[in-house]
């Protein structure tokens, strides 16, 4: 019994370690790229090869000449190389024929591609009861499920698709939450955005399945850009996921996405993230940098907003969803693993603002660091004047695998109400050696111990993923940390 | 606003002469460097800069101060009107008046066998040997802008020094005082050097008279705790509302070495406190604390750095705050464990009460881990007082005003409970309670009974 075990710990190990990063292929697709490089003319390319209306191509260069004036943040705990952004590709689509009428006329490479990542595209695989739009290098390869979404009344499409057909609702909520001079790379990605997912769920309408996005970047060369945005209108409800994969390159790609989400009266919108982008080899040669603004705002009265993300991949990560509540008893939450390893760095927590009464907040990261990596925490908690009896709990802990790695911590409290409560600890510490040494008691080998240990750390985050999400994230958590001790 | 930095490199450029005076040695030899390094950083800190949130040195430093070059002498009778009321804790007293030392009778009588407290001008001339090494060494490699600034003009100060060995039975007091009528601007420094198991405690109150003009107190503050010291160092500021502070305490622990700081605001203006603890040797144990009492305009920005080196270090971090009326508090902390520095334990809290809808808080614990073998946390709490305690104590017949002010003494316990020195821990106690009990300046009450 106790060898049966062993060997399919063994397996699963030896399955890793054959391929440290089972998503790094790349798919030999037509892909159209315009050349590298930045400028007006790039801008107006892109929102001409995207038939925009006049009024997001202004929006575009509006974005693009704020850019000019900035320069990137250097505020993080992270060691970045200056990136040339003239060096990058801004667009890259893979070729169509003509636009696909039904899934036998997608690309069969790209299917290939999806399926071989897992993605539930193919109509067969409806039963596992997911809607997804994938986003490949950009721009929006294929929305499934959308009959049956249609019926409710709700919108999932591309953003472009969403220009096209609903440009009243885009117009409205464009940028309304991250406004394009919010910082360097939320300007950059206002002014290039390729693709992404538009979601709106109509008053009353609770999404009856949960919505998905799959990101992966396959051409080399080029920098990804989509912009997701989420409209939930009064008391509705929506559960949305997104994943991210890229093949294993010598080179550093960049992926600088917004996701903007709006909650009105009432209603819940559940965002959770895998984010599983390429993070380098052992070397800390190549791998995603991960730049990306994510903020909701709670207009809404007693509206509710909750990120859940796990982090395994991308070389660098900088990225911190945040919640503006802005709607009398709104809530906030953030559930964050972060995981780094090699020579990983993450920069990553989350904002909650509360602006109106009775709003709370609850901020839960747990971060753990391997090999030579870093891992940072930083977050922000600000109560404002108007903010009576707003409350918020934070805990981040840390846990490190190794002497090498680091693990940080950066809060920022701002509490300006007198009725507020706020709360933060955080501790870092190693793994427990009572735990190991009882797992290695029952006979339990270190590394399948650690994973053990780790898993049980995080279950608190885990147990806030839907379910689907939740047993793949389990895996890649004990995936990763796999060679991690010693 | 124009960064002020400017004026203060003119007015040394165009004056070299009269502010390397009469001080020879350690003091003038470090201030080429500070140029350079002033000349390169061009400024102050100021809110843009990390670190520096909520107060700016550039905003300190910015008003016209009369500066004391030329050494006229202080023409105010200090040792006579002065008297710090901490009964029962007999104290080996010294007067900074503005930026200059003053001993008292019983200092220079009581001062045992080679134990040097005197003027650092004085010091650095008598005691090159001390001041070479150590005057500058930490202040250099762990300051900014403002230390040497405060470097490039001191021309006094307080030099301590403890051989090895020697346990003093006495606190050391440091009374640095500021009066007049015009606005003035002291640089002042403390040097204190304790030898290798050696045992010190040193006691400093800062004074300005209330409704005096506006006065700045540049202050840098070097301890260096050798092998198996024990070093003790209390603040205590008790300033005018028109009274701006910029300390910054550089300490480095060797090997065994007990430090434990505790600082405590009462009365301010405006006033920044830096604590940058380097624990370079093994089995370092390192207190830091701080209290913060607000009320009305007062200011306070606490910021520390403790910084692990060696192996099984131990560190604990307490500040709290009571901020009233339209009071602004701030409080960045840091906690860094270096590579290599293993079965550390070190820890951090801050708790803050906020008790008007004016007062604000702002507050950014941090932690900086470099390596797996440690045990560290940080907690941060920003609230009020318990409902349900106020509410209890009121079924009891106790006035709400009177509980409340017996709920914010005891909040302020475990803070008072760090003093080693038990005399000035149960005076502190007795402060605080009378603090809480009126907003009025206290000094007339504790200090200046002979005034």
């Amino acid at each position: 019994m106790n060898s049966d075990k062993n060997t399919n710990a063994g397996d699963i190990i030896q399955d890793v370690t054959s391929g440290d990063y089972k998503y790094g292929f790349v798919s030999d697709i037509d892909t159209e790229i315009i050349p590298v490089g930045l400028s007006e003319d790039v801008v107006r390319l892109i929102s001409a090869k995207k038939h925009e209306p006049q009024w997001l191509l202004e929006f575009r260069l509006k974005a693009y000449r704020h850019w000019l004036t900035l320069t990137p943040p250097t505020w993080g705990h992270l060691k970045m190389p200056a990136i040339d952004f003239q060096a990058i590709s801004y667009y890259a689509a893979p070729v169509k024929k003509e636009g696909p009428k039904s899934l036998d006329e997608v690309d069969p490479d790209i299917l290939h591609t999806f399926d071989r990542l897992g993605i539930p595209l193919e109509e067969q695989k409806q039963l596992s009861g997911m809607a997804v739009d994938a986003v490949m290098d950009s721009v929006s390869v294929k929305t499934t499920h959308k009959e049956a979404l249609a019926e409710k009344g709700i919108i999932f499409c591309s953003i472009s698709e969403a220009v096209r057909d609903y440009p009243d609702l885009v117009k409205k909520y464009l940028g309304s939450v991250v406004s394009y001079k919010d910082n360097f790379y939320a300007a950059l990605n206002s002014a290039v955005f390729s693709d992404g997912s538009f979601v709106y769920i109509p008053k009353g309408v609770r999404c009856p399945m949960e919505l998905s996005t799959y990101f992966r970047i396959n051409a080399s060369g080029t920098g990804q850009f989509e912009r997701t945005l989420i409209v939930a209108d009064d008391d509705s409800y929506v559960s949305y996921l997104e994943g991210c994969t890229a093949p294993m390159r010598d080179e550093n790609q960049l992926h600088a996405a917004i996701v903007e989400i709006v909650v009105e009266d009432r209603a819940e919108v559940k965002y959770s993230t895998v984010q599983n982008w390429y993070a380098g080899d052992r070397e800390g040669r190549g791998g995603v940098y991960n730049l990306v603004t994510k903020r909701g705002l709670c207009r809404g009265d007693y509206s509710k907003l909750s990120w859940t993300q796990v982090e395994t991949g991308s070389a660098i990560t900088w990225k911190y969803p945040s919640c503006v509540l802005a709607g009398r008893g709104s809530t906030g939450e953030f559930y964050s693993v972060a995981v780094t390893r090699n020579y990983q760095q993450a920069d990553t927590g989350t904002k909650m603002i509360h602006l109106a009464p009775d709003t709370r907040s609850t901020i839960v990261s747990k971060g753990i660091s391997a090999g030579r990596s870093e891992n940072s925490y930083r977050g922000l908690v600000k109560v404002t004047p108007a903010a009576d009896r707003a409350r918020n709990y934070t805990q981040c802990d840390s846990l490190l695998l190794g002497s090498h790695c680091g693990a940080h911590t950066f809060p920022y409290v701002d509490v300006m109400n007198p009725t507020a409560t706020v709360e933060h600890e955080a501790t870092t510490s190693k793994i427990s050696e009572d735990q190991m040494f009882y797992c290695a008691q029952r006979g339990i080998p270190a590394e399948e111990a650690v994973g053990l240990i780790v898993n049980g750390y995080a279950k608190e985050v885990m147990n806030k993923l839907p379910m689907e999400f939740a047993v793949e994230a389990q895996r890649l958590l004990s995936l990763t940390l796999e060679g991690s001790i010693g | 606003m124009n960064n002020p930095l400017q004026q203060y490199i003119d007015l040394y450029t165009g004056n070299p002469d009269m502010v390397q005076g009469n001080h020879g040695g350690a003091l003038n030899q470090a201030r080429d460097k500070a140029l350079e390094r002033l000349l390169e950083a061009r400024r102050l800190p100021d809110r843009s800069d990390e670190g520096y949130a909520k107060t700016s040195v550039a905003e300190m430093f910015a008003p016209d101060y009369g500066i004391n070059l030329q050494r006229h002498p202080v023409t105010v009778d200090l040792a006579s009107s002065f008297h710090c009321g901490v009964p029962n804790l007999s104290t080996l007293m010294a007067v900074v008046a503005v930026d200059r030392f003053a001993p008292t009778r019983t200092l220079q009588q009581n001062l045992p066998q080679g134990v040097v407290v005197c003027s650092l001008a004085e010091g650095v001339r008598r005691y090159p040997g001390i001041a070479d090494r150590y005057y500058n060494s930490l202040a250099s490699r762990r300051g900014n802008a403002a230390t040497d600034l405060n470097t490039l003009f001191t021309q006094d100060g307080v030099m301590i020094y403890v051989p090895d060995g020697v346990r003093l039975e006495k606190a050391i007091q440091i009374v640095q005082l500021f009066q007049g009528d015009s606005p003035r601007l002291a640089f002042r420094r403390i040097l204190l050097v304790a030898g290798k198991d050696s045992r010190v405690a040193v006691l400093k109150c800062d004074h300005s008279h209330p409704d005096s003009a506006d006065f700045l107190s540049s202050e840098v503050i070097e301890v260096i705790a050798s092998e198996g010291s024990e070093v003790q160092f209390y603040d205590l500021e008790e300033s005018a509302a028109a009274t701006r502070r910029m300390s910054q305490m550089f300490a480095r622990q060797d090997a065994g070495s007990k430090l434990t700081v505790a600082a405590a605001t009462l009365f301010n203006g405006t006033t920044r406190n830096e604590f940058r603890i380097d624990c370079t040797g093994d089995h370092t144990a390192t207190r830091l604390s701080g209290m913060a009492i607000g009320s009305r305009s007062q200011h306070i920005d606490n910021s520390s750095e403790v910084v692990h080196r060696g192996q099984h270090g131990h560190s604990d971090q307490l500040f709290k705050y009571v901020l009233d009326d339209e009071a602004r508090g701030a409080f960045e902390g840091s906690i860094e464990v270096a590579e290599g520095s293993r079965f550390v334990e070190a820890y951090q809290s801050n708790r803050n009460v906020l008790a008007s809808t004016g007062a604000r808080m702002h507050t950014k614990p941090q932690l900086l881990i470099y390596n797996d073998d440690v045990k560290c946390s940080h907690g941060a709490t920003t609230g009020q007082l318990d409902d349900r305690a106020l509410f209890y104590m009121q079924t009891r017949g106790i006035p709400l005003d009177e509980a409340r002010r017996m709920l914010m003494q005891a909040f302020m316990v475990d803070v008072v409970d760090t003093i080693a020195l038990e005399p000035l821990r149960d005076r502190l106690r007795h402060m605080v309670e009378r603090r809480f009990a009126s907003a009025d300046h206290l000094c007339d009450a504790s200090c200046r009974q002979a005034e």
